[in-house]
């Protein structure tokens, strides 16, 4: 036996957007380089970064992960979503890139709702968060989906 | 430095590295991406929730494939879009280390957009532990 699982449908189309800005630093970029294995001295070395036309060190590709997932946490956390986070697997995670992103970076981000389907007692929950910079031109895409379980599955 | 050039032929293996993923490169990567969920240091809290232990952070595995893909293609900028499947949980051991082997093969080629696909596998004691890890990367 299965049961319906918590999620709220009916959030499916809502944008949050009130995590405050993130901004981006040399330090973190470095931090997280350093944890993903990552050794381009883009990461690393501002000179080197300013030398291939960066304003400064560029984040690895998945950095934005960092921003995302706090930012998600708006929806995720909201009672209205119905997301026992206990029950939560991380499926599948995707980045579009438009352009890198750089050390001084004041980011925003805008978590779009995309799907809530169910089936067999698991809810997929997709999301998509669009991180825009100061100037409002998109930096990166960032798409998830996380399988939650229901009570019984 | 290797940057894809438009002569890439789909299927060439493009590299095949290993990397070592061990309890204190979670604890690092916990600490650098804020994701400090206990199944991926707290042994006592991941059999409790009915793993075999403590896992890696989905994410990391991802990382580490990702770090993998852009050193060697020299420029980090020449990965467009990068996406995954999470489809097995890698246990990292301790005393010990999980052993990550990460094989690049070249996909797709689109000569006309400029890009190529390249497809990852990456695997735990000849296990595959993403699925559909594929990057879209831009041809020089």
């Amino acid at each position: 036996m299965t049961g319906m699982t918590e999620v709220n449908a009916d959030l499916v189309g809502r944008v949050f957007s009130g995590t405050p800005p993130y901004v981006v630093s040399a330090v973190k970029i470095a931090e997280f380089a350093e944890a993903v294995g990552a050794r381009s001295p883009l990461h690393h070395d501002t000179a080197a970064a300013r030398a291939a036309g960066h304003a400064d060190v560029i984040a690895p590709v998945t950095f934005a992960v960092v921003i995302a997932q706090r930012a998600e946490a708006e929806y995720i956390d909201s009672p209205e979503a119905g997301i026992d986070f206990s029950r939560v697997v991380h499926a599948n995670e995707s980045f579009t890139a438009h352009r890198p992103i750089v050390a001084g970076d004041r980011l925003h981000t805008a978590v779009h709702v995309d799907s809530v389907t169910e089936r067999a007692g698991i809810a997929m929950v997709g999301t998509r968060c669009e991180i825009t910079d100061d100037g409002g031109a998109t930096v990166v895409s960032v798409s998830s989906t996380l399988a939650v379980r229901g009570a019984d599955a | 430095m290797s940057a894809l050039t438009a002569d890439a032929g789909v299927g060439t293996e493009l590299f095949s590295v290993t990397r070592s993923v061990d309890r204190a490169t979670l604890v690092r990567y916990a600490g650098a991406s804020g994701d400090f969920n206990p199944i991926h240091w707290n042994e006592r809290f991941a059999l409790e929730v009915g793993l075999p232990g403590v896992i890696a952070h989905g994410m990391l595995t991802m990382g580490v494939a990702g770090s993998a893909l852009t050193d060697w293609l020299g420029d980090p900028t020449d990965v467009l879009s990068y996406g995954v499947r999470f489809t097995r949980p890698v246990p990292v051991p301790d005393p010990g280390a999980a052993e990550l082997l990460i094989v690049a093969t070249i996909g797709a080629v689109d000569a006309d957009a400029g890009t190529a696909r390249v497809d990852l596998r990456v695997s735990v004691e000849d296990k595959t532990v993403l699925g559909k890890a594929q990057a879209q990367v831009r041809l020089h």
